[in-house]
């Protein structure tokens, strides 16, 4: 390496019965983003993704149960955490996002000084995203609540494709959504005072596995569940654990 | 009152904080999940002993029938208990993501340091892959 300064740069890839495409995924990392480690966050699968991943070359966190997106993310954030990364990429394990795009990620990043930058779906011209109206209604809907209050746009919240800095991972690391992380991370990216951006970006419709948000009755309970986050998000007085608070998780008060 | 209802609810109160005093003795329930449970018990033991509280707080609250009231007790008592429980649950379940998490990331690493990267190079094969996996 010489004396370039080397900086580390960790893609997290969480991965639920993904077998089918994770492999690809990982492989096409390693060769369209070749400057980031590849973990594989198995988020308790029952299929072989595990094996699938590691057989591709990637490091992998193995959940030892599901924990849902939320926390099998946020294992990756602490992963990168404890071993000193740079960046983190989040790039879903079922092949929709794509690694070529990473570097407009990275040059987003560089370019806006920004702590995460985010793919959207729907900053392109020509985009194109076959989603049922229940889901598309949820996304409009979200998107401009929290544009409303962050007060810059936000087009696609519900995206996972994004990168972090530092200061990203390590407010991640702590205290990361549990259910239907996408969303709130955007207001936890706010309260914290960090900043973002979003860029045009490419999305695979899945073509393997189903979404974690399928089927009417889903959208429903995820569009509720999200909306009461933000409400109580607004609400809370100390939105998420600062360091040198009482600890979320503490046995206090005797229950 | 009737004497029958009176003599129900001393019988079920004291069975029911026997039980738990049982179950607290055997350590089968912690301490601190047993004061709520044990102060409910009391207080409902307490209400069907002593007749003239129980006829106070109905008229109080406007119950005609006092046992009513202390049903009314009794259904407040059970919905804190069952908020108690909800909120020690989300707890736990807070506390087995963190060690579920931590116990990936332990794993992980002694893997690393057990069996040094033995992965196979995957290289040079952009052209055989395309972007995942599509269309």
């Amino acid at each position: 390496m010489g004396t370039i300064i080397t900086q580390r740069k960790l893609a997290v890839v969480p991965a639920y019965n993904e077998a089918d495409s994770v492999g690809n995924v990982v492989r096409s990392l390693q060769a369209h983003a070749h400057e980031y480690d590849v973990l594989v966050v198995d988020d308790g699968s029952t299929d072989a993704t595990m094996k699938v991943a590691m057989d591709a070359g990637a490091r992998v966190l193995r959940l030892p149960f599901n924990l849902g997106i939320g926390g099998c993310v946020q294992s990756g954030f602490q992963y990168a955490l404890d071993n000193g990364y740079d960046f983190a990429v989040q790039v879903d394990g079922d092949g929709q996002h794509d690694a070529r795009e990473i570097g407009q990620l990275e040059r987003a990043m560089r370019d806006e000084q920004v702590d995460m930058v985010c793919g959207s779906r729907f900053l392109t011209a020509d985009f194109q995203y076959p989603a049922p109206i229940s889901r598309k209604t949820g996304i409009n809907l979200f998107a401009f609540l929290l544009s409303r209050i962050v007060g810059q746009r936000v087009s696609d919240p519900t995206s996972g494709f994004r990168l972090y800095n530092r200061r990203g991972i390590a407010v991640f690391a702590r205290d990361y959504p549990h259910d239907y992380p996408e969303v709130e991370a955007v207001l936890m990216v706010h309260w914290h005072r960090l900043r973002m951006c979003e860029v045009p970006v490419r999305m695979f419709s899945r073509n393997r596995g189903v979404s974690s948000i399928n089927g009417s009755g889903k959208s429903a309970y995820y569009m509720i569940k999200v909306l009461l986050a933000i409400l109580v998000g607004l609400a809370r007085k100390r939105p998420s654990v600062e360091p040198g608070d009482d600890a979320p998780v503490a046995a206090a008060h005797g229950i | 009152m009737d004497a029958r209802i009176q003599i129900v609810a001393i019988v079920s109160a004291s069975a029911l904080l026997l039980v738990l005093l049982e179950l607290v003795r055997q350590r089968r329930l912690l301490e601190r999940y047993a004061l709520l449970w044990l102060f409910s018990a009391l207080v409902l033991l307490g209400l069907s002993v002593w007749r003239d509280l129980l006829q106070k707080i109905a008229d109080a609250v406007g119950v005609a029938y006092p046992p009513n009231a202390l049903f009314l007790i009794a259904f407040g008592f059970v919905l804190v208990l069952l908020l108690h429980f909800s909120i020690a649950v989300s707890r736990l379940s807070d506390q087995a993501k963190v060690l579920a998490q931590r116990l990936a990331l332990l794993e992980e690493r002694i893997e690393q340091r057990t069996q040094p990267p033995s992965h196979p190079a995957v290289e040079q094969r952009a052209e055989e892959l395309e972007p995942a996996a599509r269309d």
